[in-house]
Order: C-alpha cells, then sequence, then structure tokens
C-alpha cells in the first residue's frame, strides 16, 4: 500500500466524497492540512471569518443539496465556527465541518489554542469526532459524510490533531459503504400508520397540508403536489418550505405562521384535518398550542421519529422519508373533492387587494415590499435569494413568490443575523449558473460584512440589495407593539454601503425613490462582479399581520385599519 | 413518575458524556444511570432512571435513539422487569449491644461485607423499595457512609435485549 500522511488522507478522502470546493480558514493546528491542499484539485475559498464558512458550506449544501465542507484551525477557528454549525443543525442542513488540533500529547493541558471543540459542540451536530491517529482519519470522514445526509441531514465536526495530520501512514482508499450501528439506522421506533391515516384523510372535509423543509430534502415536490391534488387539500407551506410548492398553485395558499397571511391561519385553526408534512410544529408555526386547531385531527410524517408527538400530539404519526411514503399513501387514498372548503378558504383571501402593493399609487416612499415585489418580478421568479433575519426575510417570503425548491435560503430554526451574505456566496459556489441574491437588513449585513472580500476576491457575483431602514427593525418593531415604543438599542447608523462596495473593487448604487427600483435592479443584475445596492425604505414600516410570540394562531396583528400599506410608516416628523 | 430506560451503546471513550448531555440539553432529570459492559464485547448497557411524565419518557427515549452511538433504547414496564439496586451502608458500632446489630442486620438479610473498630459495612441488594426499607431501619443505628448503584434492570420471562442484530 502506498504511503500517505494524515494531511494527503483528508483530501484523499474529500476527493473520493465528490468535494470539489472548501471553505475555510487556516492556522496552526490545521497547518499540515493546508500544506498538503496543493497536491490536490479541491479549490479552497478563503473566507475573513470561520463563522462565513459554516454559513458558506450550508448556503453550498441548500442551494445545491450535497454536503458543504467548512475548515479551520484549533481553539478561536473552531469556536468562530459555533454559530454556522448551530444554524445548520437547526434547519438540518448536511455540512462537515473539520478543524485542527493540538498534538495528541497536549490535549488537556491548556496548549496554545486548544479548545474541546467536540464537547463544545456536543448538542449542535448529529455527531462529532476526535481523531487522534491517522488511521481513524478515513473510517471518521467517510461516517461524517454520511450522516451528514442520513435520515434527517445535519452538521457533523471531525476534530483532527496535528500529529494525526503528520504521521504516516500506508493507506488506500476503501471504498466499502459506510454502515453505522447505531443512530436509529434501523427499525424507525413508530411503526407505519398509513391504514390509519388513510382513514383519517377518507374522513375529513376540511384538509389542510401543512408542507415544510422535507418537502425539499426527499424532492418530494411532485408527489406533494399529486398527493394535494388527489385529496383536495390545500397546502400551507413553512418558512423553510417555500419554494417546495410552486407559488402559482390553486392549492397553495402560502405562508403560515406568526407572519403568514391571515387566510392560511384561519385555514388552519378551523381545519378538521392538519396533515404535517415534513415540518415540526415549530412555536413560530403554532402560536399557542394550546388553540392550535381545536378541531383538526393531525397526521404527521417526518423522517425523525423524535419529532413525532414532540410539540403536537398526533392521531397518526409515520415516520420514514417523505417522498417514499408519500408514493405509498398515494395508492391507497381515494380521490376528493372539498369544494366547499376550498372556496370558503379562497374567500378569505379576499383582502388580498391590500396585498396588491403594485396597485398602489407612488407617494413617493420607498417600501421594502415594493422592493423585494420589484426583484421578484424582474426577475421572473427564477433567483436563488438568500435572506438575513429579521423583517426583511419575512417581507421577503410575502413579496418573493417562490416557484421551485432550493430558491430561498434562509436562517428559520435559530435565526441567525448575518447569515445571508456568507450563505449566498456557498450557494453561489453550488451553483454557478442561477442569479443569486441577498436580500439582508443594514443590522445583519454588518454582522458579515467582512465576508464582501471573499465574494470579491473568487470573482463571484451575487446581488446584495440591503434593505436599510436605519433600525434593528425586527426588534423595533417588537418594542413599538410590546415595549411601549422605547426603541433601546436599535436605531442603528451604518456606513455608506456604496462606498464600501467601491472600497471592495466592486459596484454598488443606493435607492431612494420607487420610481428608481427597477432600473437598478436591472443595473445591478447586468453589472460584473458583486453589486450592493443600498435601499434607503421607510425606517419604522413594520410585518403584518402578526401573531406575537405565543398568541392564539388566530389572534393576530393586523395592519392598522385606518391605513393602507403607502401610508404606514410615514410618521416620521 | 418513574421511568426506566434501558440503552445498549457503544463501548467507546465519551458515550456516557453524550447521553448524560443529552438529558441535560433537554431539561430531564437523571434519578440514576448506571452503566457497565455486557456479554457482546464492544456493547456496553446503561440503566438510566428518569423522573417525567409519560410523554416526556417517550420523548427523550426517542432523542436518545437518534444518538449515533445509541444501538438500542427501550423503556421497561414496571411489573414486567427484574429490578435491582444496591447499596453499600457503613453503621456505626459504637454505643450498640453487638446481639441489636446482628439482629438488624438477620432480620434485613443485609450481609457484613467488613468490620471495623468503630463500624460495620453492610451490602444490601434487592428491589430499590426493599434497600430504602433497610436503610430506614438502619438510620437509628447511625448511618457514618452510604453509596448506592442505581438501578439495573432486565426484562423479565425471555425477552431478551441484545446489540448482536445491529452488529
Amino acid at each position: 500500500m502506498p504511503i500517505r500522511t494524515g494531511a494527503q488522507i483528508i483530501w484523499e478522502c474529500l476527493a473520493h466524497e465528490g468535494v470539489q470546493t472548501v471553505f475555510g480558514y487556516p492556522g496552526g493546528a490545521i497547518l499540515p492540512a493546508y500544506d498538503a491542499m496543493l497536491e490536490y484539485p479541491i479549490h479552497h475559498v478563503l473566507v475573513r471569518h470561520e463563522q462565513g464558512a459554516t454559513h458558506m458550506a450550508d448556503g453550498y449544501a441548500r442551494a445545491g443539496g450535497g454536503v458543504g465542507v467548512a475548515i479551520a484551525t484549533s481553539g478561536p477557528g473552531a469556536t468562530n465556527m459555533v454559530t454556522g454549525i448551530a444554524t445548520a443543525m437547526m434547519d438540518s442542513s448536511p455540512i462537515v465541518c473539520i478543524t485542527g488540533q493540538v498534538p495528541s500529547k497536549m490535549i488537556g493541558y491548556d496548549a496554545f489554542q486548544e479548545i474541546d471543540i467536540s464537547g463544545i459542540t456536543l448538542p449542535i451536530t448529529k455527531h462529532n469526532y476526535l481523531v487522534i491517529q491517522a488511521e481513524e482519519i478515513m473510517p471518521a470522514i467517510k461516517e461524517a459524510f454520511y450522516l451528514a445526509k442520513a435520515g434527517r441531514p445535519g452538521p457533523v465536526l471531525v476534530d483532527i490533531t496535528k500529529d494525526a495530520q503528520q504521521a504516516s501512514i500506508e493507506w488506500e482508499w476503501d471504498p466499502r459503504p459506510v454502515r453505522v450501528r447505531g443512530g436509529q439506522s434501523h427499525a424507525p421506533a413508530i411503526r407505519p400508520d398509513l391504514a390509519q391515516a388513510e382513514a383519517l384523510i377518507r374522513g375529513c372535509t376540511r384538509p389542510v397540508i401543512l408542507a415544510g423543509q422535507g418537502v425539499i430534502q426527499s424532492g418530494a415536490t411532485r408527489e406533494l403536489v399529486a398527493f394535494a391534488e388527489r385529496i383536495g387539500s390545500p397546502i400551507a407551506l413553512t418558512l423553510l418550505g417555500l419554494g417546495g410548492v410552486p407559488s402559482g398553485h390553486h392549492l397553495n395558499l402560502g405562508m403560515m405562521g406568526m407572519h403568514g397571511e391571515a387566510w392560511v391561519n384561519r385555514a388552519i385553526q378551523e381545519a378538521d384535518l392538519l396533515l404535517a408534512f415534513g415540518m415540526r410544529f415549530d412555536d413560530r408555526v403554532t402560536g399557542n398550542l394550546k388553540t392550535y386547531a381545536p378541531n383538526a385531527k393531525k397526521i404527521h410524517i417526518d423522517i425523525d421519529s423524535s419529532e413525532i408527538n414532540k410539540n403536537v400530539r398526533v392521531d397518526a404519526g409515520i415516520v420514514g422519508d417523505l417522498r417514499e411514503t408519500l408514493k405509498n399513501l398515494l395508492d391507497l387514498v381515494k380521490p376528493a373533492d372539498h369544494a366547499a372548503w376550498t372556496t370558503y378558504v379562497d374567500s378569505l383571501k379576499g383582502e388580498v387587494a391590500v396585498r396588491d402593493i403594485q396597485a398602489l399609487p407612488d407617494n413617493g416612499h420607498l417600501y421594502a415590499a415594493h422592493v423585494i415585489n420589484d426583484i421578484w418580478r424582474i426577475t421572473e421568479g427564477k433567483a436563488v435569494v438568500v435572506t438575513d433575519v429579521g423583517q426583511h426575510q419575512m417581507w421577503e417570503a410575502q413579496y418573493y413568490h417562490h416557484d421551485a425548491p432550493r430558491s430561498l435560503i434562509t436562517s428559520g430554526g435559530l435565526g441567525t443575523m448575518g447569515f445571508a451574505l456568507p450563505a449566498a456566496i456557498g450557494a453561489k459556489v453550488a451553483r454557478p449558473d442561477a442569479e443569486v441574491w441577498v436580500v439582508v437588513g443594514d443590522g445583519g449585513f454588518q454582522m458579515t460584512q467582512a465576508e464582501l472580500s471573499t465574494a470579491a476576491q473568487e470573482g463571484i457575483k451575487i446581488n446584495i440589495a440591503i434593505i436599510n431602514n436605519g433600525y434593528l427593525g425586527m426588534v423595533r418593531q417588537w418594542q413599538e407593539f410590546f415595549y411601549d415604543r422605547r426603541y433601546a438599542a436599535t436605531p442603528l447608523r451604518s456606513p455608506d454601503f456604496v462606498k464600501i462596495a467601491e472600497a471592495h473593487g466592486l459596484a454598488g448604487f443606493r435607492v431612494e425613490q420607487r420610481s428608481q427600483v427597477r432600473e437598478v435592479v436591472q443595473r445591478a443584475r447586468a453589472t460584473d462582479g458583486t453589486v450592493i445596492v443600498d435601499f434607503r425604505v421607510e425606517q419604522e414600516d413594520s410585518v403584518y399581520p402578526m401573531v406575537p410570540a405565543g398568541s392564539d394562531l388566530h389572534a393576530m396583528i393586523r395592519r392598522p385599519e385606518a391605513t393602507v400599506l403607502a401610508e404606514t410608516g410615514a410618521d416620521k416628523g | 413518575m418513574h421511568h426506566t430506560l434501558i440503552a445498549l451503546v457503544e463501548d467507546k471513550p465519551g458515550v456516557l458524556n453524550r447521553v448524560a448531555s443529552l438529558f441535560r440539553r433537554r431539561n430531564f432529570n437523571i434519578e440514576s444511570l448506571t452503566v457497565g459492559r455486557t456479554s457482546e464485547p464492544g456493547t456496553s448497557r446503561m440503566t438510566i432512571v428518569v423522573d417525567s411524565d409519560q410523554a416526556g419518557a417517550q420523548r427523550i427515549g426517542a432523542y436518545l435513539a437518534k444518538l449515533v452511538d445509541v444501538l438500542q433504547v427501550e423503556e421497561l414496564r414496571a411489573g414486567l422487569a427484574v429490578v435491582r439496586d444496591l447499596a453499600l451502608v457503613k453503621v456505626t458500632v459504637a454505643g450498640h449491644e453487638r446481639a441489636t446489630l446482628l439482629r438488624v442486620v438477620d432480620e434485613t438479610r443485609a450481609h457484613i461485607v467488613d468490620t471495623g473498630d468503630q463500624s460495620m459495612t453492610l451490602e444490601i441488594t434487592g428491589e430499590p423499595i426493599r434497600v430504602d426499607a433497610v436503610i430506614a431501619r438502619l438510620k437509628p443505628l447511625g448511618i457514618v457512609e452510604m453509596v448506592r448503584t442505581g438501578r439495573v434492570a432486565m426484562h423479565r420471562g425471555d425477552t431478551a435485549l441484545s446489540a448482536t442484530q445491529y452488529s
């Protein structure tokens, strides 16, 4: 057998796993691996902060459907990854993080840049490894790639000591598939209860399908649409489920939950059967559990058995891959047409006129909703949009209508500000032919703004729409609603983003009037390289409707009656 | 309400930490946890007693089963399992008639496993409730030191848990 160093084995394994790009940052304990990297045809994207590497790996995975890879050194390099790993964990995104560790003989002595990263990441990874011998590198990396994708996807970390990277051993690639004994790799804990589900579906008159990210991850769009059409059920989507069903499909109601449309939440509350597919009844989706869909029976299909009966007790729980399960279920259910119910639900959309913002006259004010809706129209709904966290994220979900899976990438579960820019870089690397838009607030953008240099160095073309309202907007909104407008620490002074772009050798534009939006968006698209557009929007606009945290899902704060969109927020004297 | 979970786990460093960390992270309180080898090489067995309602016990069992190092999880139902606890109790000898001490030992079916000038060490094995009762009897004599293993448990009858089917 040929002789290889542990460092070489790392890259051999990554190459065998099909990795073409890694996102990372070098340092002492990972130096042997970086030295060996030069011998392998794997592209390395130098990030500006290791958090960026993990978000890029995450964005890469979500956009492309593969496994993203991030690399960092020990100590601070590894701890900087924590937020990105937790983000991937909460949103079930498959990434593999490789970190260097101090030499094995120094572990436990508080050596320079020693940190127990496997201990730290225990609760935020699916699994992790501390590798102290070169022989263990291949099994660990192979298992990491397997586990990242197996069942419910998620992050896996492999921490490799410097001496394991430096050691030379006889080595060759083991092509046998990975076998893991535990972690529920066998018999699901809950028996698939297809017959029970079929009976519930047969008996219902007011069904609503609740579709989550599981639709996208299992590639079940076609099966879901066929199933919904067969049983005549409208579909409500979670934030991470957007794109899982074409926005224009007649059964697609749109987003549910805290900032979901009123008719969606009302339909859920009045349903007699909820069919939860690849979603987890997050508190942002259910509101008060005690009053949640009080008259509905519930069917839950999820690949993770621990999600069944976790937040909501269900009448039929099915553990399995959504696409496969829907195929099986489709053969069992009889066609139905709940015309009275769907007509009623459609009638709830009467207020859609309020949402037709394009029809509103231009009163000289610039609203985030206009900006996002215009980007949607100009990109014909075909862009990959990567959003950050906050008001702009909800407006994007409301006003950019997604038709394809993996066309919206956003931090849902953890709600990580600073996610958008690095995740978008990863998304663009995964799908170089896609038009990628970042929709980000002025607050979140500044959290990971340093990755602009990464985009510039890589020559990556993404379009960054900064929804700049001079506030940490969503927190300001909560202060407005629940804290008597006491704006503690939410006013935000930002640098000149156009100059920031120019300082990076990139183009920057500023938009202050609605009439400028379309032209500048077109210019941004036509410009080579990453572009920043600084949209100076209304400062005190709010996201409506809103279900306050923990409130009944049907108890929504509505846009104040006396005003329409184009008048709200215009109260700055 | 006590629930007894059995987990067959990989016999590897750090597994106990992963299991204990999971209970902490999910806000469950471990009443007792014992771990030891099984007859199958590479497989350890944990008996975990958790204070929770039934839904909670199901939930933590499902989380436990997701750990990569956990091979199998089962909840033992009361009455259908043999449950044992072992206590070592050091009681003071001073101030008691030797005959009184020996009578208590005899009546409680405790075993004398060590004696010193000032004390005597007793071993009590049995259902946890019996161990509790014996300790209550010994308390008036003066307990100097005590240790309990926590529960270990196994299905009654021919039902057996084994990891070999997964290897």
